[in-house]
C-alpha cells in the first residue's frame, strides 16, 4: 500500500493481502488456488466445461493478448449482467445481488474482487 | 451495446482520530488502524460528509497534482480496505459468528457462594441481585470440581494451555477445594501432554503465608478486590456487622504482594457512589501497597436510585480522573516502563490485535461458569441464576440454551450498535449489565455508550502516539502480553 501505513496486526494482515493482490495482478500469482485468467502464465489453463470460463480472459486476439481486440474485453463483465447479451452465469443483478461488482470498478484491475454470489 | 458502472464514492464506517500532529483512522469494520499520509486526507476532505463520482474525484486529484495513475491508485487502495465506499455497497462482513463447537478456553468455579463479607453493591446479594441460590449447595465438592476439570479438558479441543479462574462468594472460604483442584488439574493436564494455568478472585480477608505461598509455587494469578484507601474501602466492603474490612486485609495484602513471585498481583476497584477519586484510589493501591496493576470499574446497577449507584456527575469526573491516569500512562509509556492502570493496557492490548467482536466477552463462548451446585452458565455473573442455567457439569452444555444466549449477545443482532464506531472492540457489552438493566443479555448497554466511545477514543490516541515516537515500547508490550 503506498498510501496507508498500518500501525496494528489486523491493518498490516490488510496490507499483506492487498499486496498479494497486486502480485497477482502483475501475473506473478505463485498461489495455485487464486483465481488465474485464462491467458495467465504459467499457459495454458483450460477451461472446463463453460461455467469456469472466463471472459476476460477468453477473448483474445490470435497473440494471446488483448491488445487486438476491436473493444476492451473487460467490458464484457458488466455486458454479462447489465445489457444481458452474453449468456455467462453471473449473479442476477435485478433481485437479489444488485451489490454484486460494486468493488469491481475498474474491471481490468479488480475482477478479483467480484464477490461469490451463493443463491 | 456496452453500459460501463459509474460509482460514487462516500467515506467508509471510519473514525479519524488525531495524535502528536499526526492522523489517523480506525477502520471500524475491521479493527485495523492506519497512519494517513496528505493525500489521503485531502481524498477524506474532498468527500467530506457527501459523495462523489469516480471520475470527479479523479479529476480533482489530478488538479493537485497526482498522476492519473496515482490518483487511480489511491482511489483503489481507499476502496479496498473499505476506507471509502461506492454507494453500491456491500455491506462489509460483520464479525463471524465463532463455530458451534468453539473451543472452550476457560472455566470460572464458582467454588462458594458464601461470603464472609456484606459489600453493599454485590451483584450476588445486593438489591440487583440474579441468583437464585436457595436450597443450592453452599460450596462446590471436590467431585463437582474434578468433573469441572475432565469437562474443560474434554470441551477445549486442541488447546495446549487452558485456564482455571477460582471465583465466589469468598473463593478462599474453600480453599480446601481450591488446593485439591490444582494438584488434581495439573495431573490430569499433564497425562495430556497440556497445561492448566490458574487464577483467583479474593477481598484478601483470608489470606496466609500459606496461602500465599501456595499461591505462588503455583503460579496463581490473584486479583483482589477491593476499593481503596481505609476509608472508602470500608464504605461499602463491610462485614455483617458493618465493620470495615480495610484493617484486616492490608497487613495480609502487603504480604501477598511481597511473597507472591510468580504472577502479577492486580487490585479490582469497583466505583460507587461516593468512592470516585480514581486518583487517590491508584496512588494508594499502586504506590503505597505495591499492586503491580490496578483496574476499575463503574458498579453495575439497573439504574434505579440506589445508595450506591453512580450518577452522571461522578462519571465525568471519573472520565476525568481516567484520563489523568491515561496521560501518565502515556509518559511511562514514552519511556518504555510499564504502567499498572489496567484500564489503559486492557485497550491498548486490544489495539494492538485488531481485535473485531462478535461479542462483547467470552461467556459462552471459550469461558464458562459453574456453579457450587455443577450448573453451568454463561460466566461467573450468571452462577446459581435459575434464569441462566446452561446446563450441568454431569449432563454437559445445553447446546440450544447456548446458541441461544450467543445468538442474542452477537454485536450484529444490537440495533444501536450498527451505528457505532467503538462496536469492535465494545460489542455492546456486558451481558450480565445488559440484563441488571434492560432486563436482556442482548440488549446494548447504552447507558455508557458515550463513555466507552471517549475512552476508546483517548485510548487509540495513546496508541497512534506511540506508534510515531516509541513503536518499540507497542512491539515489547505485545510480547508480553502474549499478543505477538
Amino acid at each position: 500500500m503506498k498510501h496507508l501505513k498500518p500501525i496494528n496486526s489486523k491493518a498490516r494482515k490488510i496490507s499483506a493481502d492487498m499486496a498479494a493482490i497486486e502480485q497477482a495482478s502483475l501475473g506473478e500469482a505463485s498461489s495455485e488456488e487464486d483465481v488465474m485468467a485464462l491467458q495467465q502464465a504459467p499457459r495454458p489453463h483450460v477451461p472446463m466445461g463453460c461455467t469456469l470460463s472466463f471472459s476476460p480472459g477468453w477473448e483474445v486476439d490470435a497473440t494471446g493478448g488483448t491488445a487486438g481486440l476491436c473493444q476492451p474485453v473487460e467490458r464484457d463483465i458488466y455486458d454479462c449482467y447489465v445489457t444481458c447479451f452474453w449468456p455467462v452465469q453471473v449473479p442476477d443483478h435485478v433481485n437479489y445481488s444488485p451489490d454484486w461488482a460494486s468493488n469491481c470498478a475498474a474491471a481490468t484491475k479488480d475482477w478479483r474482487n467480484l464477490d461469490l454470489v451463493f443463491p | 451495446m456496452s453500459t460501463l458502472l459509474s460509482h460514487r464514492y462516500r467515506r467508509g464506517e471510519i473514525h479519524e482520530f488525531q495524535a502528536s500532529g499526526a492522523e489517523f483512522m480506525y477502520l471500524v469494520t475491521a479493527g485495523a488502524i492506519f497512519a494517513l499520509d496528505d493525500a489521503t486526507r485531502h481524498v477524506l476532505d474532498l468527500l467530506g460528509d457527501g459523495d462523489m463520482a469516480h471520475d470527479d474525484l479523479v479529476t480533482a486529484l489530478i488538479g493537485t497534482g497526482h498522476s492519473a495513475v496515482d490518483a487511480e491508485g489511491l482511489v483503489r487502495e481507499l476502496r479496498i480496505v473499505r476506507a471509502i465506499q461506492s454507494e453500491q455497497v456491500i455491506p462489509a462482513p460483520g464479525p463471524t459468528t465463532p463455530p458451534a463447537d468453539y473451543p472452550l478456553q476457560a472455566l470460572v468455579l464458582n467454588v462458594t457462594n458464601q461470603c464472609n463479607l456484606a459489600c453493599t453493591y454485590c451483584y450476588e446479594f445486593g438489591a440487583d441481585k440474579i441468583a437464585t441460590p436457595e436450597g443450592k449447595p453452599k460450596y462446590m465438592t471436590v467431585e463437582t470440581a474434578r468433573a469441572s476439570v475432565d469437562f474443560l479438558l474434554a470441551s477445549s479441543g486442541t488447546r495446549e494451555a487452558v485456564h482455571i479462574t477460582f471465583f465466589g462468594g469468598e473463593t478462599l472460604m474453600n480453599f480446601k477445594l481450591l488446593r485439591d483442584v490444582v494438584g488434581y488439574a495439573n495431573e490430569a493436564a499433564g497425562a495430556q501432554g497440556r497445561r492448566m494455568t490458574y487464577s483467583l478472585t479474593t477481598n484478601a480477608t483470608l489470606l496466609t503465608d500459606e496461602i500465599i505461598d501456595f499461591l505462588s509455587d503455583n503460579a496463581v494469578g490473584v486479583t483482589v478486590s477491593m476499593d481503596g484507601p481505609a476509608e472508602l474501602q470500608d464504605k461499602r466492603r463491610v462485614y455483617k456487622s458493618g465493620k470495615g474490612s480495610y484493617a484486616i486485609i492490608e497487613p495480609r495484602l502487603r504480604a501477598l504482594i511481597a511473597r507472591h513471585r510468580t504472577r502479577a498481583v492486580t487490585a479490582r476497584v469497583t466505583l460507587t457512589n461516593g468512592v470516585t477519586d480514581v486518583m487517590r484510589i491508584y496512588r494508594h493501591l499502586k504506590d503505597d501497597l505495591g499492586f503491580h496493576e490496578v483496574g476499575f470499574a463503574p458498579v453495575t446497577s439497573s439504574g434505579e436510585e440506589l445508595e450506591y449507584s453512580l450518577d452522571g456527575d461522578a462519571m465525568t469526573g471519573v472520565l476525568a480522573d481516567f484520563n489523568a491516569l491515561a496521560d501518565e500512562w502515556l509518559e511511562y509509556a514514552l519511556r518504555g516502563q510499564m504502567h499498572g492502570f489496567t484500564n489503559v493496557s486492557e485497550t491498548i492490548s486490544e489495539l494492538i490485535s485488531g481485535t473485531n467482536k462478535s461479542h462483547p466477552c467470552g461467556a459462552g463462548l471459550g469461558l464458562l461458569g459453574v456453579s457450587p451446585s455443577g450448573d453451568l452458565s454463561p460466566c461467573h455473573r450468571f452462577t446459581d441464576a435459575d434464569t441462566h442455567t446452561l446446563g450441568h457439569i454431569d449432563t454437559g452444555l445445553d447446546q440450544v440454551k447456548r446458541e441461544a444466549f450467543l445468538d442474542k449477545g452477537h454485536v450484529a443482532a444490537k440495533y444501536e450498535c450498527q451505528s457505532c464506531w467503538a462496536r469492535p472492540l465494545c460489542a455492546g457489552g456486558c451481558h450480565h449489565e445488559a440484563f441488571v438493566r434492560y432486563g436482556d443479555t442482548g440488549h446494548a448497554n447504552l447507558h455508557y455508550c458515550d463513555w466507552i466511545r471517549q475512552w476508546t477514543d483517548r485510548c487509540l490516541q495513546i496508541y497512534g502516539t506511540l506508534s510515531e515516537h516509541n513503536p518499540e515500547f507497542l512491539e515489547r508490550f505485545a510480547a508480553r502480553k502474549g499478543l505477538s
